[in-house]
């Protein structure tokens, strides 16, 4: 009997679990499609329009040609790593969703270090990168992978700083916590240089343009992933957008309020949390979007300078002034209780 | 009964994963297990309740330290026969700290088997909390001067590695912006033929 409860049990996990990830895998596919389309009209081009009506076939046309084309395996790889590494980076995309709240309630694991957890899983996904490179055992694999392992290091401590900036105003690691207390006023609008700061960590973080370095097409071919094929590539690049998805998400939850509405009156709170929660991510993927086809690469020093030298020490700052404000204003979260 | 099977798992995992960090033959496949390791370790703290230590565990030792461990030894042009040859010159050394921890861990087993309590739990406070009141309110001092301590130790670290090297060009953004069009452009009608030689400054 136990073992058969615990077998019901496991089977809902299971079930909840392909609920977030099937959409999830969907809504990656069609950001592939979106990216294609929305920087084509923005380049005054039609996009892919021809599979499918409006071209909504072309992810799946795109999947079966990857998925029709042969594994490479490079001479001289280290074949274990080498194979390890997009997995690693697919599976890391998404472990991350299971603390991410869709509603109130509406979530895998509302565990207590929500924040934390989303922190660390994020900061793991160098590992694919690095590893990829070292296991192609090619130079411009490589030197990909130790650009996107410096840069990706470089901004995890200004993301780290820019958390704690939320956490001091929420008093909680708990992401539905945090939602809650933005009821009212979402942290983008007092921690606005903060978002700011965020929203181009973010871009850092998930290697995208402007900072789209470590696949820097003219100096490195394609970077950490020159050397893969077939579904080893699909994983990456799958990964990728994930991986945008997910920093959307985040940030959604720590700034533009997660599933509430954007004020708390009558047409706006007839429309569900997870639709609000969804077309906030939308927003954000937008923005990435927006900013690839607008921007031109940095330049690895300039990326340095602006990670180490501009938003670390800016959001250092206004962590001390956010944390003095409140302090001054008795505003402090979570004291005593 | 699932967090003992749990612990196991983990417990083995992450006992196979350290043998394989000493034993592998490739260093960077030690660093990838020690990191399987500290995700282990990680998952023990977990079921002993201090999700904020496994959380700082992974963020801290996984996700910075062993990156940089990784791109050292990955950059380090290593010849693994080399690497062998002192293995059995440290091997009683290995050892007697082996020893030495081993004692230590059983010392420690034997005080306090019976009356093991993983975390103290203070009511409805998690450990977060806990934590956060112990180090910042209690002991708040003390935090403060191991911070100074690190201060110190980085400041060392970047006078020792930090060098001016002469000849090598860099941006200097002040620079830059401070530059005015009178002194950067200069319009000049260059004749067919004559080239620009005499206009430049």
């Amino acid at each position: 009997m136990i073992i058969e409860q615990w077998l019901i049990d496991l089977a809902w996990i299971v079930v909840k679990i392909l609920a977030v990830v099937g959409p999830l895998l969907i809504a990656v596919a069609y950001l592939t499609l979106a990216e294609r389309r929305v920087i084509g009209f923005m380049q005054l081009r039609k996009g892919p329009n021809v599979v499918g009506p409006f071209g909504m076939f072309q992810p799946f046309a795109d999947a079966l040609k990857l998925m029709a084309k042969e594994t490479i395996l490079p001479a001289g790889a280290d074949k274990v790593v080498f194979i390890l590494a997009p997995m690693l980076t697919f599976i890391l995309a998404l472990v991350a969703w299971a603390v991410i709240p869709f509603d109130a309630g509406l979530v895998l694991a509302d565990i207590n270090v929500g924040i934390l957890y989303l922190f660390a899983i994020s900061s793991l996904g160098v590992y694919g990168v690095i590893m990829a490179g070292w296991a192609s055992n090619s130079k411009y694999a490589f030197l990909g992978a130790l650009r996107s392992a410096a840069q990706m290091v470089s901004y995890e401590v200004s993301m780290g700083l820019v958390i704690i900036n939320v956490l001091i105003c929420v008093g909680s690691l708990n992401l539905s916590d945090i939602i809650e207390a933005q009821r009212g006023m979402w942290f983008a609008l007092p921690l606005f240089p903060m978002f700011v700061v965020f929203f181009i960590s973010t871009l850092a973080e998930t290697n995208r343009a402007p900072f789209d370095l470590p696949e820097g097409e003219s100096e490195l071919v394609a970077g950490y992933f020159v050397e893969y094929s077939s579904m080893s590539f699909a994983l990456f690049f799958l990964g990728e957008y994930a991986n945008m998805i997910l920093m959307s998400a985040m940030t959604t939850v720590l700034f533009l309020g997660g599933w509430l509405p954007p004020f708390d009156f009558a047409p706006f709170t007839w429309i569900p949390g997870p639709i609000w929660f969804i077309l906030k991510i939308m927003l954000c993927l937008f923005v990435f979007l927006w900013v690839r086809a607008t921007t031109p690469r940095y330049r690895y020093d300039q990326l340095m300078r602006l990670g180490w030298k501009i938003f670390l020490p800016f959001s250092l700052i206004y962590v001390v002034l956010t944390a003095g404000f409140l302090m001054a204003f008795d505003k402090l979260p979570g004291i005593g209780g | 009964m699932l967090s003992s099977v749990f612990f196991y798992l983990f417990a083995t995992i992450c006992c196979l994963s350290g043998l394989m960090v000493v034993s592998s033959r490739n260093p960077v496949h030690s660093v990838l297990f020690l990191i399987l390791a500290f995700f282990n370790a990680a998952g023990l703290f977990i079921l002993l309740n201090a999700e904020f230590l496994a959380m700082l565990l992974v963020v801290v030792y996984v996700g910075a330290v062993a990156v940089l461990f990784l791109f050292v030894v990955m950059m380090l042009d290593i010849n693994y026969s080399e690497l062998r040859e002192g293995f059995q010159k440290y091997l009683p050394l290995g050892l007697f700290i082996g020893a030495v921890l081993l004692v230590e861990l059983f010392a420690t087993f034997f005080e306090y088997s019976g009356n093991i309590k993983s975390l103290p739990s203070p009511g409805d406070v998690h450990n977060t909390k806990a934590l956060g009141q112990i180090i910042y309110t209690d002991y708040v001092y003390l935090f403060q001067l191991a911070g100074l301590i690190l201060l110190v130790a980085m400041i060392g670290a970047i006078a020792l590695t930090l060098r001016k090297r002469v000849g090598v060009r860099k941006q200097v953004i002040a620079d830059q912006n401070a530059r005015t069009r009178a002194e950067t452009v200069k319009l000049a009608k260059v004749e067919t033929g004559a080239g620009v030689k005499e206009i430049s400054r």
